[in-house]
């Protein structure tokens, strides 16, 4: 109804959306495990891969190649380790393409909530942008923010806070 | 809920006897002299709480009710009340109180009652007087359903706090929130209403999924917020305090938040998320049409309008961090008002139109503060780790908000001197205060 007031860049984005929610659909006849993860409040390893790390299972990628990467205080900038972490999940998801990613951004509580909610927005938007430049097709993604309202993490020191500053590479429709 | 409207009550035709007032005895619990008026001078260095008894009104509910008042008037700050055990009499109703007793007992007003049975209607009766004077200041009585008893206590408070201070109340209000529980990394998140003493607690939602930042519409009737109800992405909904029915605003192609009512309740400004921008957006709730207000690559969200509708404070990071602006309602004329050290968020235009209440972060500390509309006077209320989220009484003089110092979040009411400080009552953690209009004014 108000696609009219959005920049063709985003009206692109909603059409994208369609595609990955068909994607899922489909897929989540073979494999409701895998999908399951995708709705999931960023877990530590959020799809339910069942302990198996069998190459080309939600286990192999959240092990073998890390599904988060983290960020500096109040920041959306891609850490050297972030990059690195990045480069290997796109390799992974061009080696499986069946998989299409959830990206989950999360802020630390050191930040007002409404704020938090747009900054874990962003996380998870440099995520997305970086895997489409490797060649993870936009198709292919889907982002949300939880804001700082779903940390991993519990205490009120430096170390802890910041592994809540973080961005979730979900799998979700996993199928043939 | 209903309208309840006060009908005046005329003074007593007092006699001779209770008019003779006793000395102007200084004694242990006040100045005892007295004051030509019943007044309460709230600024400048000369604040001093009014000394005031509130005595056991008659009737079965009487006693509820007076507890009612006396702890709105205690909380509120601006007044010490008598204990219980310190009063000199228990006066009746229908006659004068004894004036010299109570000002030797130190107080300069006193609050009388009778709540009783009309039919199957509750009847509340009260008068304020003046001790000092020995005159009737206030004397009023309420109609309404026996069920009603503690707003009645509230709409007297408000009568009582209006006469001694030339303002108005702000105790016949309700408080919308988010009721939490859990473990911090499993919490559950949902909407609740309550008094603004905290009775009558009221869950508005499961917590089946996460729910936030309630805000009140200008009739107190619904509640705009943000959720990640139906499984989508996190949006604005608008859900109907009385029937439940709850509606999406809008459908978009990202997450929609930080909500807030026009002030004549036709419209939502809330923040949109495209990509990694966030921009304000108006929707006109009567033609469903949406209005693009700002256009930044930035986070643009918190959009809180003036009283009057013609502008808005939001809180944007275009320059960096985050800092507050200013606009027309269009978008027009967009100025950045708050430039002290740190970063200031969440700004919240007070119901009279003087101030922004606002939280402020810096070096790790969370402050929650006002200044005037054009960024001068700033006053910091309290702070450290963590408070945030201020919201108005419908007075302008009373702010709440919440604080977490690690286990949980709590809420805290100050008034805008930073003078009065006082825990707000709650059943278990609670954040996201969003204070109602009046309710004598809105229904």
């Amino acid at each position: 109804m108000f696609a009219s007031l959005f920049s063709p860049k985003t009206l692109k984005f909603a059409a994208v959306l369609l595609v990955a929610a068909s994607l899922g659909a489909c897929a989540s006849k073979t494999d409701d495990a895998a999908a399951g993860g995708a709705g999931g409040a960023g877990g530590r390893f959020g799809a339910g891969g069942a302990g198996s790390t069998a190459p080309g299972t939600p286990g192999d990628f959240s092990t073998n190649v890390g599904d988060r990467v983290f960020f500096e205080t109040d920041s959306t900038e891609l850490t050297a380790t972030g990059v690195a972490t990045l480069d290997k999940q796109a390799q992974w998801l061009s080696r499986y393409p069946r998989f299409a990613v959830a990206i989950e951004g999360h802020a630390d509580e050191r930040g007002t909530r409404e704020y938090n909610f747009a900054l874990g927005a962003r996380r998870a938007e440099t995520v997305k942008n970086y895997l489409a430049a490797k060649g993870v097709g936009g198709g292919r993604i889907r982002t949300s923010s939880f804001g700082k309202e779903k940390p991993v993490e519990v205490c009120d020191d430096i170390s802890c806070w910041s592994k809540n500053r973080r961005a979730v590479t979900l799998l979700s429709g996993a199928g043939s | 809920m209903t309208r309840i409207l006060p009908v005046s009550l005329p003074p007593l035709a007092l006699s001779r006897r209770s008019l003779l007032v006793g000395g102007a005895a200084a004694t242990a619990f006040g100045a005892g002299a007295a004051r030509a008026d019943l007044q309460i001078t709230l600024s400048g260095g000369d604040f001093k709480p009014m000394p005031i008894a509130i005595a056991d009104f008659a009737g079965e509910q009487g006693p509820g009710v007076a507890k009612v008042i006396a702890n709105n008037l205690t909380r509120c700050g601006l007044f010490v009340t008598l204990p219980a055990d310190k009063h000199p009499e228990k006066p009746g109703f229908d006659a004068a109180p004894n004036f010299g007793a109570w000002q030797n007992a130190g107080v300069q007003a006193l609050v009388t009652g009778r709540v009783s049975r009309d039919g199957a209607r509750l009847k509340a009766e009260f008068r304020l007087w003046d001790v000092g004077a020995g005159t009737q200041s206030v004397g009023q009585q309420y109609f309404t359903d026996p069920g009603a008893w503690r707003r009645v206590g509230h709409l007297i408070s408000d009568s009582v706090y209006s006469k001694t201070t030339g303002e108005k109340g702000f105790f016949d209000t309700r408080v919308v929130f988010v009721d939490e529980s859990g473990p911090k990394d499993k919490r559950r998140k949902r909407l609740a209403i309550m008094d603004q003493d905290g009775a009558n607690f009221k869950a508005l939602s499961t917590g089946d999924s996460l729910a936030i930042t309630p805000r009140f519409s200008p009739s107190s009737q619904e509640i705009a917020y943000m959720s990640f109800a139906d499984g989508a992405e996190p949006r604005v909904f608008i859900v109907d305090i009385q029937g439940g029915k709850r509606e999406a605003v809008g459908n978009f192609p990202g997450m929609s938040f930080s909500p807030r009512f026009s002030p004549d309740g036709n419209g939502i400004i809330m923040s949109l998320q495209q990509g990694g921008n966030s921009n304000i957006y108006f929707m006109d709730l009567n033609s469903n049409q949406m209005r693009r207000i700002t256009n930044t690559a930035a986070i643009d969200t918190g959009p809180s309008f003036s009283p009057d509708g013609s502008r808005i404070v939001f809180e944007s990071d275009r320059g960096g961090s985050q800092q507050i602006y200013m606009m027309d309602k269009s978008g027009g004329g967009q100025k950045r008002i708050s430039f002290g050290d740190g970063r200031y968020s969440t700004p919240v235009w007070s119901p009279k139109g003087d101030y922004i209440a606002f939280t402020k972060q810096k070096s790790g500390s969370f402050a929650i503060g006002v200044m005037k509309t054009d960024g001068s006077g700033e006053r910091i209320l309290t702070e450290g780790f963590h408070n945030e989220g201020p919201t108005w009484a419908p007075n302008g003089r009373y702010l709440m908000f919440f604080s977490d110092s690690g286990g949980g979040p709590k809420m805290t009411m100050v008034d805008i001197t930073g003078r009065v400080k006082v825990s707000v009552p709650t059943p278990g953690y609670a954040s996201d205060p969003a204070w109602s209009p009046l309710l004598s004014e809105t229904q």
